[in-house]
């Protein structure tokens, strides 16, 4: 183990893990709060388009897949926003769109099948240090932007009562929406598309059954997120399994034991 | 000069879509007053208080809040209690941390010293300082009421706007409500607008009733406007029970 930290592509895996654990399970119990756990699965959907746009044209992936995945971001705030549409129609129909749109393209070509198939499914061989630099500036874009936590969380709370307050909670929500986004591409790196919706959900779900505020809930997502990144990384190594199913095990796992020991409100 | 009302409404009319929820609403609530809002589902009461906080954008009309547009009068000085029925029980907080919303119109990460003194002072004011640690998700619906209008008196408002404040809460509980309602009015001068579905607690506490079928069917004292004839114009039918039983004027 010792000898794989001397390793400079497991090196770049082990911090990029530990910052997408850290930011996308900072945004995580908003996901969760606001019942936008399907949200994070058509992103992952729209990420994977995006990557296989950039496949298509030989660029970097990121830098298709995160204008594409911000704009369905925002599209299905919109949508959702301008019609009576409920939340769940709204994502499915931009999921399917996007999803739709990468399967048509790589139809094309078949050469990239395999490179494709690690953004489907996270490895850590595809962690560059230009996606370290990116998964960086997320953390530190997050960082910045701590100060909107309240205004996210009243929000999320009470929607009304923001609104009765005069808060700009139509902004607030495609600022979040976008960085949601933002964070689910670049944790397609890590966890691959198919299970980054697991990510931003689980760690969130597990702290709000040991939570009595918001704001732990908050601490111990993110507590979490990074603790089962690097654990999940670790095994992913060991075992030689792909590193988004061994941190999303090990994120069941932390939930069935929350779920075993934790509070459960009575709905109601 | 005549004191300018606390609420001046002029022709509002809402529209969502086909559906007309509001028509030529006018009304002038005088400062100071208690005025409760009755109407059968769907008469448009909580839309007219959603115009009053900025929620919706009448399709014509407009309104005025003690002589200025709803923009001048500062955030604090509308207190707002919503609907607990629609309150999202999954949400973990505390129900100081409710209170404290209130003063920071946002929710807080980490209480300050200064905020829990002036949170836990509006908690006693309503009667509920020993639910200030207890998890909102499970408070009974009284119990929210109260934490609600704690929060809602943080900045002590010149206007309050409630919107069933009395559902789901026991008969007790009402009375407590509507007991510190009124101790909050009488020590601050407040204007407050209350939709209820309750006909004898808009007599026994309201200066002022607003009939409302999406049109004003009567706006005065409370002893004029819940008659039998009035109640039949705007319900359509009025149960037995109250027409055979006169409704006793306000008990001063």
């Amino acid at each position: 183990m010792l000898e794989a930290l001397s390793l400079p592509f497991f090196q770049r895996a082990l911090l990029a893990g530990v910052l997408v654990g850290a930011f996308i399970s900072y945004y995580a119990p908003f996901v969760v709060q606001r019942k936008l756990s399907f949200l994070s699965h058509g992103l992952a959907h729209a990420a994977f388009g995006g990557v296989a746009i950039a496949l298509f044209l030989g660029t970097e992936p990121l830098w298709v897949a995160l204008p594409f995945t911000v704009l369905v971001a925002l599209g299905i705030t919109w949508v959702r926003s301008r019609t009576g549409l409920g939340e769940d129609s709204a994502i499915g129909i931009f999921l399917a769109l996007a999803l739709a749109f990468g399967i048509l393209i790589l139809s094309f070509r078949t050469s990239y099948a395999a490179e494709a198939l690690a953004y489907l499914f996270g490895s850590l061989l595809t962690v560059t240090p230009t996606d370290l630099w990116i998964t960086l500036g997320v953390l530190v874009l997050t960082l910045a932007l701590l100060p909107l936590w309240g205004r996210w969380a009243y929000a999320t709370f009470d929607r009304d009562l923001a609104l009765a307050d005069r808060r700009r909670v139509l902004t607030q929500d495609y600022l979040l929406s976008a960085l949601v986004a933002v964070a689910t591409v670049v944790a397609v790196k890590v966890v691959g598309a198919l299970l980054v919706g697991a990510f931003l959900v689980i760690p969130a779900a597990t702290a709000r059954l040991w939570s009595r505020t918001f704001s732990a809930m908050t601490v111990l997502s993110v507590t979490l997120g990074i603790s089962t990144a690097l654990v999940g990384l670790v095994l992913s190594y060991l075992f030689d399994v792909p590193s988004g199913a061994s941190i999303v095990l090990i994120q069941a796992a932390i939930f069935a034991l929350a779920f075993a020991t934790g509070r459960r409100e009575q709905a109601g | 000069m005549a004191e300018t009302p606390a609420v001046q409404v002029q022709d509002l009319s809402v529209r969502f879509g086909d559906f007309q929820a509001l028509q030529d609403v006018s009304l002038e609530a005088p400062r100071s007053s208690f005025v409760a809002i009755v109407g059968p589902n769907g008469a448009g009461k909580s839309t007219l208080l959603r115009v009053l906080l900025g929620l919706v954008q009448p399709e014509r009309g407009s309104f005025q809040l003690f002589g200025g547009p709803l923009a001048a009068l500062p955030p604090e000085q509308v207190g707002y209690v919503p609907q607990v029925k629609n309150f999202d029980r999954s949400f973990p907080a505390l129900a100081l941390e409710l209170v404290v919303s209130g003063i920071r119109r946002a929710w807080p990460f980490r209480i300050t010293p200064a905020e829990r003194t002036i949170a836990e002072e509006a908690l006693e004011q309503v009667g509920a300082s020993r639910l200030e640690n207890r998890s909102l998700g499970r408070l009974s619906g009284g119990e929210l009421q109260r934490v609600y209008l704690a929060r809602s008196l943080v900045h002590k408002p010149k206007l309050l706007l409630l919107d069933e404040p009395a559902t789901g809460v026991d008969a007790v509980g009402e009375a407590d409500l509507y007991r510190h309602l009124e101790a909050y009015q009488k020590r601050s001068g407040a204007t407050i607008l209350m939709i209820t579905h309750d006909w004898e607690a808009a007599n026994h506490h309201a200066t002022h009733v607003l009939l409302l079928n999406r049109r004003v069917i009567d706006f005065g004292p409370p002893q004029r406007v819940l008659c039998p004839e009035c109640l039949s114009r705007a319900f359509g039918h009025v149960g037995h029970a109250h027409l055979n039983e006169p409704i006793q004027p306000r008990i001063p």
